[in-house]
């Protein structure tokens, strides 16, 4: 078990150079940085001088890998790659273009977007198998018939359409709920509501069918048919043996997801105005502060790998036949 | 060329170009499996199923719309000298041409759908005096002279679409009927009754429903469309029904190009990392866990931010704005698709690693029957079927991703018609007093149609396609 982890990890290791360099070709070598300076700047500011000085003020100055005009080890560090690429590896961001550190905001923002993140899913979960479970309870009847047909059609709507709704009706209109914005501890809690609600309610079409066809296949499985033979009622059948071999691929597909909770969604949180890391690289993707959108693009990488290194070593936790060598 | 006095040059925009090629490719694809019977039996099961052929419907009106928008042109200026034509920098296409006064009829700022008047008061002249007052529309509801005529009006047009449409229908269901009846040789009578019952052996009373409503309703509207402003106008007092068709090629052109680019690259990793194994998997497989192990928004964000600033380096490139949102348009395809594909080649992967190890694969190889051969002959025949149901489950997705996309400010160019804009634009919207929402629902209404219809009948492709779904039934 611990060698598997040990290689896993090890395995991680190539996968986050590639990501970094696959990053670094995007954004310094596609693109140089006195085009980035240039977009920055605007085009009434656009000298040589301001140019020069954005580079300077951002440390993009250097040559790419190899400084000629340094010496001995320098040549190799004093570069925008071991600057601004290789440092991601010990989480050393730098600083976005408002000044700020930027490893110290991800720290700050995890919490809100956790918040916010971590309610969706246990209840999207639970609200879903509920769901699924009822299709599956009257399955072939004309209830599993609609249901499956409303699934189809909540899953047509857009995203963005469940945000505008529950922002309009149940924040304007009736007043329950704030519109938007967050405070800390139990005073957050009414913030958090509504942006909860609508994720959930977004997400019942496309999982609620999804769990559906799990439970679907593990019932037409031999051992169900035992089951029933040896007189077990259907509900049952159902809570003992399907959901529990239903949960394998449910839980672990929950898993993979787990780190990037941190991550937040980005909508959900520019919309409702939560301060967590979602809207923090929405606001970067729209002020296009490219170090930000760099940061985040490692981490979020680095989070789904860990997710991956989890989902493996769940599946042995709840699949006995699963051994990891 | 000029027909008539119509003057105009043809403009081939890239993703036009590329839609007729890939309209082109799919007729191939129809005609080559019509000549194989195999082949041609699960899309017979396909079109056995109401919903699914309902929803096929709906598809093909809303393909046929996007088509016509497709062909672009520009008007030449009336006052350029002869001999030396001059052409106006507006791409226009043919759907324009065809919808008119749509286009045209422009108002001067928001008014509610089937206004009579703005929705903005204004300073106007009235018996002489001087009043703060909605003025009416320059077009919307012009013909009326008298404002109490305006309800009784529109309930005329509606009554006069929705009867037209149905006479419409009721006469190609009469001349479906007769000739159906004589082909199969059936009184006329029995035909009727079988197609009443459900016993036509494909599903008659959905398709005739579905095109009955949809004659009623398009007439309606086009009634409606005439003399008003069926969904209102916006900020710039555009009709917003033009900017929801316009929409449509949108729509399309994201949900189908980005496919275009997935599957070469999908198709021939896939199968050669199952097929070759060895150091060919490891790359390729290598290759497909750094792409997907960055969050999706932000390779696509990151990747547009750099188009972005590539556009804006070289902008002497591009003669005509819509040249330039349409190279962002295809930028954006490309982009998705590359960020798309690797879904789809861990899926063949898996199963091109199942196939070499059958005894027929086996045999070709024993043979010496070339890999270029094998994998031509035997294995992709077999993973086809999940080619294609990836291609339609996809579609749906990737229109609702643009309608996002463009919220982040990574989607298709701000001047492009889009219903990702007209949210985007909606949400400010939505904060006035009286609130202006009919953009917002008209984006609505036209995407959650072409997004369930499409999610239907890739539910119907996929339960027929997938043999392990038949095998479960």
């Amino acid at each position: 078990m611990f060698a598997y982890i040990l290689r896993r990890l090890l395995y991680a290791v190539p996968i986050l150079i590639g990501v970094n360099l696959l990053t670094f070709a995007l954004f310094f070598v596609v693109n140089t940085p006195d085009d980035m300076a240039r977009l920055q700047l605007g085009a009434k500011h656009v000298t040589a001088d301001a140019i020069e000085r954005w580079k300077v003020e951002h440390g993009y100055d250097k040559p790419l890998f190899l400084n000629t005009q340094a010496t001995g080890s320098a040549q190799l560090t004093d570069t925008i790659f071991f600057r601004h690429s290789a440092t991601m590896f010990v989480f050393r961001f730098g600083k976005g273009d408002d000044g700020r550190d930027i490893a110290n905001e991800i720290r700050i923002r995890m919490g809100p977007s956790l918040a916010i993140a971590l309610p969706v899913l246990v209840i999207g979960l639970m609200v879903n198998i509920t769901f699924a479970l009822l299709m599956v309870f009257f399955r072939a009847t004309y209830l599993d018939l609609w249901g499956v047909v409303l699934c189809v059609i909540l899953m047509s709507i857009s995203g963005l359409f469940y945000i505008i709704a529950g922002q309009y009706f149940i924040a304007k209109l009736w007043n329950l709920l704030p519109i938007s914005g967050f405070a800390g501890g139990i005073n957050g809690l009414r913030f958090i509501l509504l942006p909860v609600l609508v994720s959930v309610v977004a997400g019942i079409g496309s999982g609620s069918r999804w769990y559906r066809t799990i439970f679907l296949e593990e019932i037409g499985k031999d051992y169900v048919r035992t089951a029933r033979a040896k007189g077990l009622s259907e509900i049952r059948v159902l809570f003992r043996h399907v959901l529990k071999n239903g949960m394998i691929p449910i839980l672990t597909g929950v898993v993979v997801v787990l780190p990037l909770l941190f991550m937040g969604s980005l909508i959900t949180e520019s919309f409702f105005g939560i301060p967590g890391l979602g809207s923090y690289t929405i606001d970067a993707i729209q002020a296009q502060d490219f170090a930000v959108v760099r940061a985040m693009v490692f981490l979020g990488s680095f989070l789904y790998i860990v997710g991956l290194i989890l989902t493996d070593i769940s599946y042995s936790w709840v699949d006995p036949r699963v051994r990891l060598r | 060329m000029s027909v008539g006095s119509f003057d105009f040059v043809p403009v081939i925009l890239w993703t036009d170009a590329l839609i007729f090629a890939l309209l082109g490719v799919v007729l191939a694809l129809v005609w080559f499996i019509r000549r194989h019977p195999h082949l041609r039996a699960p899309w017979r099961s396909v079109a056995r199923r109401p919903m699914t052929v309902g929803a096929a419907l709906v598809l093909v009106v809303f393909v046929f719309i996007g088509l016509l928008d497709s062909l672009h042109y520009r008007e030449k200026l009336s006052d350029s000298l002869p001999g030396h034509p001059q052409y106006s920098v507006e791409v226009l296409s043919a759907f324009d041409a065809l919808v008119g006064r749509l286009r045209t009829q422009q108002e001067k700022t928001y008014s509610a759908p089937l206004a009579l008047r703005l929705y903005a008061k204004e300073f106007i002249e009235r018996d002489g005096m001087t009043v703060r007052d909605y003025p009416r529309l320059k077009y919307g509801g012009a013909h009326l002279k008298k404002t109490d005529a305006h309800a009784s009006d529109i309930a005329w047009r509606i009554f006069a679409g929705l009867g037209q449409g149905l006479a419409a229908s009721l006469l190609l269901f009469g001349l479906l009927a007769a000739w159906q009846a004589r082909r199969h040789d059936t009184a006329f009578g029995d035909w009727l009754a079988a197609w009443r019952t459900g016993h036509l052996g494909w599903p008659g009373r959905t398709l005739v429903l579905v095109l009955g409503l949809m004659l009623m309703l398009g007439a309606a509207m086009a009634h409606l469309a005439a003399d008003y402003h069926v969904f209102g106008t916006d900020k710039v007092g555009q009709d917003v029904l033009y900017i929801s068709l316009k929409s449509i090629r949108t729509g399309l052109v994201i949900g189908t190009l980005t496919t275009l680019v997935t599957l070469p690259l999908a198709i021939l990793l896939g199968i050669a990392a199952g097929y070759f194994r060895g150091w060919v998997d490891d790359v390729i497989q290598y290759v497909y866990t750094v792409l997907n192990s960055i969050p999706g928004v932000l390779l696509i964000a990151s990747a547009v931010l750099i188009v972005q600033v590539a556009i804006e380096a070289h902008p002497q490139v591009f003669d005509t704005a819509a040249a330039r949102a349409d190279i962002r348009l295809l930028a954006l395809c490309l982009i998705m698709g590359v960020t798309s594909w690797t879904g789809l080649a861990r899926l063949l992967r898996g199963e091109s690693l199942k196939l070499r190890t059958l005894d027929y694969v086996e045999a070709a190889r024993a043979f010496g029957v070339s890999h270029v051969r094998i994998i031509s002959r035997h294995i992709f025949p077999n993973v086809f079927h999940l080619v294609l149901i990836a291609v339609v489950l996809d579609f749906s997705g990737l229109v609702l991703a643009e309608a996002v996309l463009s919220y982040v400010g990574v989607g298709v160019d701000p001047t492009m018609y889009s219903w990702g804009n007209m949210i985007n634009g909606a949400r400010l919207e939505l904060a006035r007093e009286p609130v202006v929402w009919w953009q917002l629902g008209a984006a609505f209404v036209f995407m959650f149609t072409l997004v369930l219809a499409a999610n239907l009948f890739a539910d119907g492709v996929r339960d027929a396609f997938d043999p392990r779904l038949e095998a479960r039934r």
